[in-house]
């Protein structure tokens, strides 16, 4: 954590900062002059700045949630830098000076060397394969009509789609970190499929290496038209450091009628040390609207940060629309995590799925909360909860909190909920067939989460299987 | 090839063996019987390495080697199989998919190269039929809403796959209709080999009728107070343990 008190301790305090828009950070804090900076920065029309004052505004009058079953020291919002330039590290000269532990992961998940180089931040020029590579898929979406870029370059090149969509889900006064991000997000990802279109690949898997710093305030809005159909996939299972320790993303999707939405993360932000130092705070809020007969899909796969406060959510809001959420969420060593989703049925004939599976090991603690609500017009709405949580030894925890609030007579909503200890004998018996511990552990744990990883397209979900092996590495002495 | 010399163990601060002497060649099979409370199934396990017990004298070598001093994979790496009296159920993991686990495990410390799924399912169907069974139960998580019955007669399909240099049998019988008992005992028959050896494990004369021993050796309170031959299995079932104990026997829970 040296890089910004470093900064903060070296630097002068300038007061002339406006004028200051080459400088590739701005001062500590937050104010109103800050989230204009920003806009002015990323030189965004009038509307946008419009928008991040709102919600910088009503910010104000909130306050930070506390609700979440996670503890933490209080987080000081004006002494974190809300601007920094892309690239500031500096590129290392070759692998040998990484992180001998992080290189070490990188070869367990077998990451190709050149990725390792990317991640780690070693100056490559193979870099400019996956650049080409994206090129020519991206020239191919082109073609199909499916705009697929970061978020500054869909507010310079499609503003009327971003005005019309940002905020139409995750509205700025949603939440404490939702307002947050709302009033200084840096960067992120736009999609939009046109109608009718089914975009041919999952997108991200190509472009993940060029999606680098996007910054700890990360903005992602995608707009599914009528009966488009479009997959999304989020992260990297590789262990992702950062300087800054609080991130507060806003995902927001848009299924209008008849389009499909799958969305998929794997996330591995760095958990900290031992004691959970400098472990990463993930504050997260991810929500989809889905229209009649649309259908948004849910999947992750949490396995990094210190703190996680997530829950991906769908409003069914259009008659016969579909809400899935399909979760793996581990804690190992000092990790929390208080994650899971709502469904809110307001349209007739709506569905959700919600099946969770939260594993518990070390010292950490994990939370479900989800909530069900079926509102008076959501006649025959149908809600199947699958609620399970795995305990690995004596000093981890596991909790669900479902909540269900059902206004409408003819809705049926199921919950079903388990909690059970991978036991001695369960490993006793692998290793009696002659698999080690460590193997013995992630197969059990891969069964546990079965239902989860089908889910996922097949290369994520081989990379998760792995991932997930290796965070439990150690949670069995 | 196993040699149990003075083996002691306890199971938290209760001693359960009490200095167990006990050879077993290869090519042999050896019944451990005894009543409830004996310790036979703790010596099952105290051999595979279950850590809820801890030895507290003794030596037992496998070929030579220490096996107390193994971890329970080395020890079955090493050519230990334990039929569990209880089978183990995980869900979400296909018996396809952890027997050829196991099997490849075992392979890769001897050297060699790891067989791929459509291979492994070549071996398999012969392994198969050995417990009269089609390729349909592989699809299923491992013991996972099995029956009593299936639970053993998947144990034994692991010891065919597995090929066991010393195959330990825990009251593989119990809970066994006839039928059932056949195939395992059908099984275990097959799998007869002058390199391997065999200890079962049982309370009850019956699955001695199918699976002739060369010796028996009755386990009264952690000792062996008596062996003899496959003849001393029938005296026993005459006598009942009272025989050798002095006791009535206790009436299980």
């Amino acid at each position: 954590m040296s890089g910004p008190v470093e900064s903060l301790v070296n630097r002068e305090y300038k007061w002339g900062f406006v004028t200051d828009i080459e400088a590739d950070t701005v001062p500590p804090g937050l104010s109103e002059d800050i989230v204009r900076l920003i806009s002015a920065k990323k030189a965004e029309p009038q509307f946008m700045l419009d928008w991040r004052l709102k919600a910088y505004r009503g910010w104000l009058k909130m306050s930070e949630p506390h609700w979440p079953n996670v503890v933490y020291p209080p987080i000081d919002y004006q002494r974190i830098i809300y601007y920094a330039a892309p690239k500031t590290q500096k590129p290392l000269g070759s692998l040998e000076e990484a992180d001998p532990k992080l290189l070490e992961t990188y070869q367990k998940l077998g990451i190709p060397l050149t990725e390792q180089k990317i991640l780690t931040g070693v100056a490559v020029d193979a870099i400019f394969d996956s650049v080409s590579v994206g090129t020519s898929y991206k020239k191919q979406l082109g073609e199909m009509g499916i705009i697929f870029c970061s978020f500054s370059e869909a507010v310079q090149e499609h503003p009327e789609l971003v005005q019309k969509y940002l905020g139409t889900v995750v509205p700025p006064s949603d939440n404490f970190f939702a307002a947050l991000n709302s009033a200084v997000f840096s960067d992120g990802s736009f999609v939009y499929v046109p109608k009718g279109v089914r975009c041919p690949m999952d997108l991200s898997t190509y472009f993940r290496m060029n999606a680098q710093n996007t910054g700890q305030f990360e903005r992602t809005l995608i707009v599914a038209d009528e009966g488009a159909w479009v997959s999304y996939l989020e992260g990297c299972t590789a262990p992702k450091r950062d300087e800054n320790q609080l991130h507060a993303a806003v995902v927001e999707l848009v299924a209008l009628p008849g389009a499909t939405i799958k969305y998929s993360t794997v996330q591995n932000w760095y958990a900290g040390d031992e004691e959970g130092r400098g472990g990463i705070y993930n504050f997260v809020t991810k929500r989809g609207k889905a229209s009649e007969r649309a259908k948004i899909s849910w999947t992750q796969v949490e396995t990094g940060s210190a703190i996680t406060w997530k829950y991906p959510s769908v409003i069914l809001q259009g008659d016969e629309s579909v809400g899935e959420f399909y979760s793996v969420a581990v804690v190992n060593g000092r990790q929390q995590a208080d994650t899971g989703t709502k469904m809110i049925h307001m349209g007739r004939n709506t569905r959700s799925t919600i099946v969770s599976k939260g594993i518990s090991s070390g010292r950490g603690n994990n939370s479900y909360r989800g909530l069900v609500k079926v509102l008076p017009r959501a006649a025959n709405a149908r809600n199947y909860t699958q609620c399970d949580s795995m305990l690995i030894g004596n000093r981890c925890g596991a909790n669900t909190f479902p909540y269900i609030d059902v206004q409408n007579p003819t809705a049926s909503v199921e919950h079903e909920a388990s909690t059970s200890k991978i036991g001695e004998d369960q490993i006793f018996y692998c290793k009696q067939r002659g698999l080690n511990t460590e193997n013995a552990i992630s197969m059990i744990v891969n069964g546990f989460c079965k239902e989860v990883f089908k889910e996922l397209p097949m290369e994520f979900a081989v990379e998760a299987q792995k991932l997930l092996g290796i965070s439990l590495e150690g949670s069995v002495g | 090839m196993l040699e149990i010399r003075g083996l002691h163990a306890s199971a938290g601060d209760t001693e359960i063996l009490k200095g167990i002497d006990l050879t077993v060649e290869a090519g042999e099979v050896h019944a451990v019987m005894g009543p409830n409370g004996s310790g036979k199934s703790t010596l099952a396990l105290v051999l595979a390495g279950h850590p809820a017990y801890k030895v507290t004298g003794g030596t037992v070598r496998l070929d030579g080697q220490d096996l107390l001093d193994l971890e329970p994979e080395e020890r079955a790496q090493a050519g230990v199989f334990l039929a569990f009296q209880y089978p183990v159920e995980i869900a979400g993991v296909t018996n396809a998919y952890f027997l050829r686990a196991a099997y490849n495990a075992l392979r890769k410390v001897r050297g060699q190269e790891e067989l791929d799924p459509i291979d492994f399912l070549e071996l398999l169907e012969e392994k198969l039929k050995l417990v009269g069974w089609g390729p349909e139960i592989m699809q299923r998580a491992v013991n996972s809403g099995f029956s009593g019955g299936e639970k053993k007669r998947n144990e034994i399909l692991q010891m065919a796959v597995l090929e066991p240099r010393l195959a330990i049998l825990d009251e593989t019988d119990s809970g066994l209709d006839i039928d059932a008992l056949r195939i395992v005992a059908d099984g275990v028959n097959a799998l007869r080999r002058p390199d391997r050896a065999t200890v079962v494990v049982t309370h009850y004369q019956r699955l001695l009728n199918f699976i002739i021993p060369d010796f028996v050796h009755v386990l009264v309170d952690g000792r062996i107070v008596r062996s003899g031959g496959k003849d001393l299995a029938l005296e026993l079932e005459a006598k009942g343990y009272e025989w050798l104990t002095g006791e009535p026997e206790p009436q299980p829970a």
